[in-house]
C-alpha cells in the first residue's frame, strides 16, 4: 500500500513523514520520529500510557492513525520541559516520588496538564476522574493525585 | 467506499475501529476519514432543536452548553464513554454504528426520540434511532451508508431527561444496565414520556409500556411501578460475567425509577 504524506507540528516544531496507511500516530512518534516519550502499555485505549493532545486535545495516540493528522498540532512529553527547566508537574513527580517503574508517567503528566491548562483549581475528585484513564500498577494512584493537587496549589499561590 | 467494494471502513473517531484492526477483528481495504467534512464534525441549533454531526466527538458534546441544558441527559450519557482521552475522540455517531447493546449514548438517544440522517449510494434519508441496530455489532445501514448527523428534537418547558448505568466501577466500564428516560409535563401531569433500556438485549430497546405508564400520570408510585414492571418485561439479557438474567432484569426497574426521579426534577426547573 502507498504512503501517505502528512505535515504536522510536533512540539511547537513543523515535520513531514511517510506513513503507512495502517500505522497509528503512537508506531508514528515511537518509530520514526524517535519520541519514544509515549510509551504503548496496551494499544487498545485502556491505559493512557500514550496519551498526548492533539490541537490541545488530550487523547490516545494508539488510537490515531499516523494519517489522520495532517495540519494539525500534536503535544507529547517531550514538549513539557522547555530545554533543561522541567514543568512544574515533573518537578513535583520527582519530589513527592509519584512514581516508580516509570511507564505510566509521561501519559500521566500529559493528561494532568491537559486538565490543569483548562481547569487550573480541580477537586480532589475532578482530578481522579480525569486520571481515570490512566492507569499504574506501581503507585497506588495516591502520591500521583496529591502531586497533581499541590502543584495546582502552587500555581494558585503564584497566581496570587 | 463505493471503489473498496464492501471492505470499506467509515473512520470517525477511531476508538472502535483501531482496536478492532489491532485485534485482528478487520483488515479494511480501504479507511475513510470523515472528521473533515464539515457537516460531520459541527453541532447546529436547528428548528429549535440541535443537529449534532455524528463525527463530533464526546469531549466537544459535553462542552457545548445550551445542549447540556437542553438535553442533560444525552450529554452525560456520551461523556460516560471511556476516558477522558476516549472523548476526545470517540463520537455519538461511532458509537452508535458500533451497535455494541450495551453502549451508553443508545438509550439516551432512544429516550431523546433522536432522529438519524443518513446519507447513501441512492440520497438521503431520515431513521428513528431505535431502528438502527439489528443485533449485537449490526446495523440495519445498507452498504455504503453512513450516519451524517443525529438530530435532537426541540425541548418545550418542563421537560427534562436523565441517563443512568450501572457498572461495578465508579468509572470506565460497560454497563450491566443503562436506562434513559425523557419526560414533559404540563402543571404536575406527565404529558409525554420515552425510555430506552440498554444491555439488556440484543439491541437497544424502546421501552412504550413503559412510557403509557408514566403519560397521564404525576409519577405517582403506583404509574413508577407500573413503568418499572414494562421495564423488566421488556427485558431479554443474557447471563455473562458482568451479570446474571434475573440481576439485569431487576436493575432495569430500579434505574427506570431513578432516572424518572432525576429527569422530572430537571423538567421543573427547565
Ligand atoms: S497504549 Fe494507548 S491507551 Fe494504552
Ligand atoms: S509508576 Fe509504574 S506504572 Fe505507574
Amino acid at each position: 500500500m502507498s504512503k501517505i504524506h502528512v505535515s504536522a507540528v510536533v512540539n511547537g516544531e513543523p515535520i513531514e513523514y511517510l506513513c503507512d496507511p495502517a500505522h497509528t500516530l503512537l508506531d508514528v512518534l515511537r518509530d520514526q520520529l524517535g519520541l519514544t516519550g509515549s510509551k504503548e502499555g496496551c494499544g487498545s485505549g485502556d491505559c493512557g500510557a500514550c496519551s498526548v493532545t492533539i490541537d490541545g486535545r488530550l487523547t490516545c495516540a494508539c488510537l490515531v492513525l499516523g494519517a489522520e493528522v495532517d495540519g494539525m498540532s500534536i503535544g507529547t512529553i517531550e514538549g513539557l520541559a522547555q530545554g533543561d527547566q522541567l514543568h512544574p508537574l515533573q518537578k513535583k513527580f520527582v519530589e513527592m516520588a509519584a512514581l516508580q517503574c516509570g511507564v505510566c508517567t509521561p501519559g500521566v503528566l500529559v493528561a494532568a496538564k491537559a486538565l490543569l491548562d483548562r481547569n487550573p483549581d480541580p477537586s480532589e475528585t475532578e482530578v481522579r476522574y480525569w486520571l481515570a484513564g490512566n492507569l499504574c500498577r506501581c503507585t497506588g494512584y495516591d502520591k500521583i493525585i496529591r502531586a497533581v493537587l499541590d502543584v495546582a496549589a502552587d500555581m494558585k499561590e503564584t497566581a496570587r | 467506499m463505493a471503489a473498496a467494494n464492501g471492505a470499506g471502513r467509515i473512520l470517525a473517531g477511531g476508538t472502535d475501529l483501531l482496536v478492532q484492526m489491532r485485534a485482528g477483528v478487520v483488515a479494511p481495504g480501504a479507511i475513510v476519514d470523515v472528521k473533515r467534512i464539515a457537516e460531520m464534525t459541527t453541532i447546529v441549533e436547528e428548528l429549535g432543536g440541535f443537529r449534532i454531526g455524528a463525527a463530533v466527538s464526546a469531549a466537544v458534546i459535553g462542552e457545548h452548553e445550551r445542549l447540556a441544558q437542553a438535553w442533560p441527559g444525552v450529554v452525560e450519557a456520551v461523556n460516560l464513554i471511556g476516558s477522558k482521552q476516549v472523548q476526545g475522540r470517540a463520537s455519538a455517531g461511532g458509537n452508535l454504528c458500533n451497535a455494541s447493546p450495551a453502549a451508553d449514548s443508545g438509550p439516551a438517544l432512544v429516550a431523546a426520540g433522536a432522529m438519524l440522517t443518513i446519507q447513501g449510494p441512492k440520497g438521503r434519508r431520515d431513521l428513528p434511532v431505535e431502528k438502527l441496530h439489528a443485533g449485537p455489532g449490526r446495523t440495519t445501514l445498507e452498504p455504503g451508508e453512513l450516519i451524517v448527523s443525529i438530530v435532537l428534537p426541540p425541548r418545550p418547558a418542563r421537560s427534562g431527561d436523565a441517563y443512568l448505568r450501572l457498572i461495578p466501577r465508579t468509572e470506565m466500564d460497560i454497563a450491566v444496565v443503562g436506562c434513559g428516560v425523557s419526560l414533559a409535563f404540563e402543571g404536575d401531569v406527565c404529558t409525554s414520556a420515552r425510555v430506552g433500556l440498554g444491555a439488556v438485549a440484543p439491541t437497544v430497546l424502546l421501552v412504550g409500556d413503559a412510557a403509557s405508564a408514566l403519560i397521564g400520570s404525576r409519577l405517582e408510585p403506583d404509574a413508577i411501578a407500573r413503568a418499572a414492571a414494562a421495564c423488566r418485561a421488556a427485558c431479554r439479557p443474557i447471563d455473562d460475567k458482568r451479570g446474571t438474567i434475573a440481576y439485569r432484569t431487576k436493575i432495569a426497574g430500579v434505574l427506570l425509577a431513578r432516572a424518572t426521579a432525576i429527569a422530572a426534577q430537571r423538567a421543573r426547573s427547565h
